[in-house]
Formats: C-alpha cells, sequence, structure tokens
C-alpha cells in the first residue's frame, strides 16, 4: 500500500529525551570494531582533551531508536517492514556531544516521494537533536526505500 | 591521526579492512545500537522476507565508514557525514572502507567515501565535510 505523503508529514511525533551513557558507548565502539580507546575508556578520553566519552559519528541514530514510539510510525503509515530498505543517512554536526548529557530529539517525516513510477517511495525524517538548553549539537536525517512489486515501472 | 599541512586535493585515507562479517559481529550491533529488526539477526525471518540469510544493518557500515574518519580526525573536526546504501551487506563479507580528498575551500575539507566488499561490490557511497584548519 502506498504512502499518503500529507498523512506521514502530519504525523506527530513527541519529542525524545535521551541520555547518553557511557556503557552504552563502550558497548557501541565493542560493536564496530573501535580500537580508538578515545571512546570506550574515560582515562584515554581525558588526555585527548575530552571532559568524557565523545559520541561517535553515527551514534544519535541509536539514541532515537532507543525510544520505545521511534518507530511507530511505521505501523500508523501501514508500512510492510519485509518491503522497506535504508536508503540514505545523514548527520550534520554543530558541537560534539559527551557521555553523561541529556539531549532532546525532534523527529518529524519532511518528505515522501516516489520513483520508477511509484514501484519505489521514499521516505525522509528529519531529526533535530538540541542540549536541553536549546543549543544544537547534530541533525540527522534518514531516508527509508519502501518497495511496491505490485507497481510494474 | 594526521596532521593537516599533508592533507591535499587527492589525499587517500588510509583504508580500513573490516573482519569478515558474522552472526556474532550482528548481533552484538543489534544490541548495541538499538536497531533490533529481526532481518538481521534471526534467520527464519530473513528467509521469509525472500532474503537467502540474514544481512547486515546499514548503520553497522556506516559506523565502520565513521571510524575511517575518526581514525583520521578528532569528532569534533567532523561537520558533516551522508551515505547512500547501494548494497546489502551479505554474511561473512569483508568490507573495506576507503575516502578520499575531493576539495579543500576554507580550511574544510570534502571527503568521497565508499564502502566495498572483497568481490567488489559497492555498498555504501557518501562524503563527509571535515575541518582541517
Amino acid at each position: 500500500m502506498h504512502i499518503d505523503p500529507e498523512k506521514a508529514k502530519a504525523l506527530p511525533f513527541r519529542p525524545i529525551e535521551a541520555e547518553i551513557e557511557r556503557g552504552r558507548l563502550r558497548f557501541f565502539a565493542k560493536a564496530i570494531g573501535q580500537r580508538d580507546p578515545v571512546y570506550s575508556d574515560i582515562e584515554a578520553a581525558r588526555r585527548a582533551g575530552h571532559p568524557d566519552l565523545p559520541v561517535p559519528p553515527t551514534f544519535f541514530f541509536s539514541l532515537e531508536i532507543d525510544d520505545p514510539g521511534s518507530l511507530s510510525f511505521l505501523a500508523e503509515l501501514d508500512i510492510d517492514l519485509g518491503r522497506i530498505l535504508h536508503g540514505e543517512q545523514s548527520f550534520t554536526y554543530h558541537s560534539l556531544a559527551y557521555a553523561g548529557e541529556t539531549l532532546m530529539l525532534q523527529p518529524k517525516i519532511t518528505d515522501v516521494y516516489s520513483k520508477k513510477g511509484g514501484a519505489l517511495q521514499f521516505l525522509v525524517k528529519r531529526t533535530d537533536i538540541t542540549r536541553l538548553t536549546g543549543e544544537p549539537v547534530a541533525e540527522a536525517t534518514f531516508s527509508l526505500a519502501i518497495s511496491h512489486p505490485e507497481v510494474r515501472a | 591521526m594526521t596532521t593537516t599541512t599533508e592533507i591535499a586535493v587527492g589525499t587517500e585515507l588510509p583504508a580500513l579492512r573490516i573482519e569478515p562479517i558474522s552472526r556474532a559481529t550482528l548481533a552484538l550491533f543489534a544490541g548495541a545500537s538499538g536497531d533490533h529488526m529481526p532481518i538481521h539477526i534471526d534467520s527464519d525471518v530473513a528467509k521469509k522476507f525472500g532474503y537467502d540469510d540474514v544481512f547486515a544493518q546499514g548503520m553497522l557500515s556506516m559506523a565502520y565508514l565513521g571510524r575511517l574518519l575518526t581514525d583520521w580526525v578528532p569528532p569534533h573536526k567532523i561537520r558533516s557525514y551522508r551515505v547512500r546504501f547501494t548494497a546489502v551487506t551479505p554474511l561473512y563479507a569483508e568490507p573495506t572502507c576507503t575516502g578520499r580528498v575531493t576539495d579543500i575551500t576554507d580550511g574544510v575539507a570534502t571527503l568521497e567515501l565508499t564502502v566495498t566488499l572483497a568481490d567488489g561490490t559497492v555498498t555504501l557511497r557518501g562524503d563527509a565535510t571535515v575541518d582541517i584548519s
């Protein structure tokens, strides 16, 4: 079933308050084979001039997906999990975040468009990431490709 | 970590070779990343959806490519980072992350980034801007 762009763009997303935990950053570093101790060892991080473990470039995606409601838009838009692939992902950075900080994430679906005569749809979700003071930290943009094999291009 | 005086258009970042992707790699990353989509960790689900087996999370490859960046510069130097996922990364694949400087303007270097498997399949193409001033 095709996604209605207007319905998607009007979907409300509540803001997510997310704490960056040291242990989680260590687990993430282990899972991606990160050998640089700056990302897992507090002393190494401090020696490199950081106040705590720094957030690696793609970790904001995890902060958002940790929220239990972060993927509920898929069900609300009747998106079949077997037909989706992550198409694109981008981040723009303003200020490095560290373990111990609490950030606010505000997602919003900003675009839905079709390609190949409707055989492929793309959903674009942008998330603004700020400190509790409102200071911008980063923006994340997620693009999901949804295939509609019933449509012949 | 490199020094900025060595950086010029055409500079290649030292390639980052990743160990073959195992089921354990995918399970660990599912837990650590919070992406619990079963298609990456449960072969029954992957087969149900028409795949031969589980395959790697796209964000795992993006994280590997992020390591290429942070091996080269400290994390606060990265201004932007984006990728397009161009092919699925199957089990046992051996990704290699590469990057090349394509532009330097006002102390900001633009890098062209790629993840390529041992068989030549390009799984990610992207770019990043990095403060080198």
